[in-house]
């Protein structure tokens, strides 16, 4: 675990670049994550991201299916919005952890 | 008469009825105990059986031998529970009243989930071992295969058991190579996480094996359909690999009867289910363990195991009228096959994640954690002897409940060396 400077701020990210609280993230850091992934957000991501981060807060595991009936998003938009791993890259961006398995 | 209602004799409900027949006064409490299927099934088991490792008799014994003598057991499938009038609806029988209801009835594949699974390939050259019936069948068809493209996928997470997929891709890349038709066949391991191993230092530490027996990895691949004119599964971003046998994960879910009772809204039918208590966010009078919860905690035989002592000491606790005192921290171990008669384990919690050490006796061991050894793979073996004598009969294990740091290295201990 590490401190780096996001936007001008100081947050915790794991070795992964995954930050460690997801108390520290801002929309700005946001924008500066996704820059590293080549992806510049606009409203329909950060809805995504909103939705993503409160799931996250209920405790639940993330998962495709889940969010492609969420009504926020469907799988294709999805992978279009956040081209690669859509999962593991909306996570990084909303400052939440990297979806894993235990090993 | 006060009444405990079990739902589902699986790993979970099984062990908490031994557990529980001990601790409840018997003038007190009736526990009635509900399955619609008499045979119990020693999953772990459906990852050998297909490579002939375990016979297909030897991973099934009666589900009323391991109850408590006495005990009275309804076969029958249980639709709905209705939280409010404290009631269980079945098929077949009148309903029953509960005072308290524990929940395990686990989950399982849904290979209807995935559009063309099914198709005309299903049972021929497509198969899931996580059930019964797939892994006998695939026994069948992997004693006459002649070899090709074999892709093992992962539908969706979570599913039960995470490392299995990765054990089978291990086991029939030296099944293939005893077999020696190894040159014959290419593995590859298709998953919707972003690798085959997800953790750092475990992926650190393991990950050169799938160079090492040629096992190519395509990541980050949601599947969306089977094409079966093309013989070939399809992801959202319309990759397409090509199959001649495929081993399927189909999405895992738990039992809609837990979808249709208020239970939680989650479209897996998992019940929503406090990760430290146990008890279900919505009811106070029921509880919820093994498989069927939406814990962020590993779904396994070992989880449910250390979830049963404390939901034991929470129920006590609740029946008392006093605050639940016990906290589930995620603990976890499992042993990984990695073939020729070798495999890892793994111990680990909500917050830490698998790292190396000895287990379970610190510096002693025997076995070794995120090592790959032969003691490991007789650890494996045994815990089949353990599951059925100890686990299911809820005695403990020399294992502490809570996971414990003692015998393993430290994250930073390992980012300095
Ligand atoms: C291939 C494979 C390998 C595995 N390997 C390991 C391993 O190495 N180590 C490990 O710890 N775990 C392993 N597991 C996981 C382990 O088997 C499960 O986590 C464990 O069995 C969960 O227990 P459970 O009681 O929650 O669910 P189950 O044991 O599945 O029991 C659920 C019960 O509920 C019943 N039921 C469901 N719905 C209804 C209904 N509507 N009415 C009546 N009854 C119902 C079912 O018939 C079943 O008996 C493996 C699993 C698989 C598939």
């Amino acid at each position: 675990m590490s401190e780096v400077l996001i936007a001008g701020k100081a947050v915790q990210v794991n070795e992964e670049g995954y930050l460690t609280d997801m108390e520290q993230w801002d929309e700005a850091v946001a924008c500066e994550i996704a820059e590293e992934l080549n992806i510049v957000l606009g409203p329909k991501h950060m809805e995504v991201i909103h939705y993503l981060r409160q799931q996250c807060q209920t405790g639940k595991t993330l998962n495709i299916r889940r969010i492609g009936k969420s009504g926020v998003v469907d799988i294709k938009s999805f992978y279009k919005l956040f081209p690669g791993g859509p999962l593991k890259n909306a996570s990084k961006i909303a400052g939440i952890p990297k979806p894993a398995s235990c090993i | 008469m006060k009444k405990l209602v079990i739902l589902g004799a699986g790993t979970a409900g099984t062990m908490m009825l031994n557990k529980l027949y001990k601790k409840l006064p018997k003038q007190e409490w009736e526990i009635i105990i509900i399955d619609k299927d008499p045979n119990h099934y020693y999953q772990p088991g459906f990852l050998f059986v297909p490579f002939g490792i375990y016979s297909k008799e030897e991973i099934v014994k009666p589900k009323a031998k391991f109850f408590p003598k006495g005990i009275q057991a309804i076969w029958d499938e249980v639709e709905k529970v209705g939280p409010k009038e404290q009631r269980v609806y079945l098929k077949s029988h009148p309903p029953i009243d509960y005072d308290l209801l524990l929940i395990a009835t686990g989950c399982t594949p849904d290979p209807e989930e995935t559009p063309g699974l099914q198709g005309k390939y299903w049972q021929k050259d497509i198969f899931s071992f996580y059930d019964y019936e797939g892994a006998c069948l695939l026994a069948d068809r992997l004693a006459e295969w002649e070899g090709g493209e074999l892709v093992i996928n992962i539908a969706d997470m979570p599913i039960k058991c995470p490392p299995a997929p990765l054990e089978f891709a291990f086991l029939a890349e030296a099944f293939f190579t005893e077999k020696g038709l190894r040159d014959k066949v290419n593995v590859t391991f298709v998953t919707p996480m972003s690798g085959a191993f997800t953790k750092p230092v475990a992926s650190r530490m393991l990950e050169g094996l799938l160079s090492e027996r040629n096992i190519k990895v395509e990541a980050d691949f949601y599947l969306e359909r089977v094409d079966n004119d093309k013989k070939c599964i399809v992801s959202y971003d319309d990759r397409e690999i090509p199959f001649d046998l495929l081993v399927t994960i189909p999405v895992n879910k738990g039992a809609t009867l837990v979808g249709d009772s208020d239970l939680g809204d989650d479209d897996l039918h998992y019940a929503e289910t406090d990760k430290e208590t146990l008890q279900s966010k919505k009811y106070p009078n029921i509880f919820v363990l093994g498989d069927a919860t939406d814990l962020p905690a590993s779904k396994a035989g070992a989880v449910a195991h250390f979830e049963g002592e404390v939901l034991t000491d929470n129920i006590m606790d609740f029946l008392a009228g006093r605050p639940l005192s016990a906290r589930f921290d995620g603990h976890s171990n499992c042993f990984i096959e990695t073939g020729y008669g070798k495999a890892s384990v793994i111990d680990f919690n909500y917050d830490v994640q698998p790292l190396p050490g000895k287990f379970p006796i610190p510096g002693i061991g025997p076995l070794s954690l995120l090592g790959i050894t032969r003691i490991n793979h007789w650890g494996k073996l045994a815990f089949k002897w353990a599951y059925w004598n100890m686990l299911l009969k809820g005695r403990s294990f020399p294992i502490s409940t809570h996971m414990s740091m003692a015998g393993k290295k430290r994250e930073e201990e390992l980012e300095e060396a």
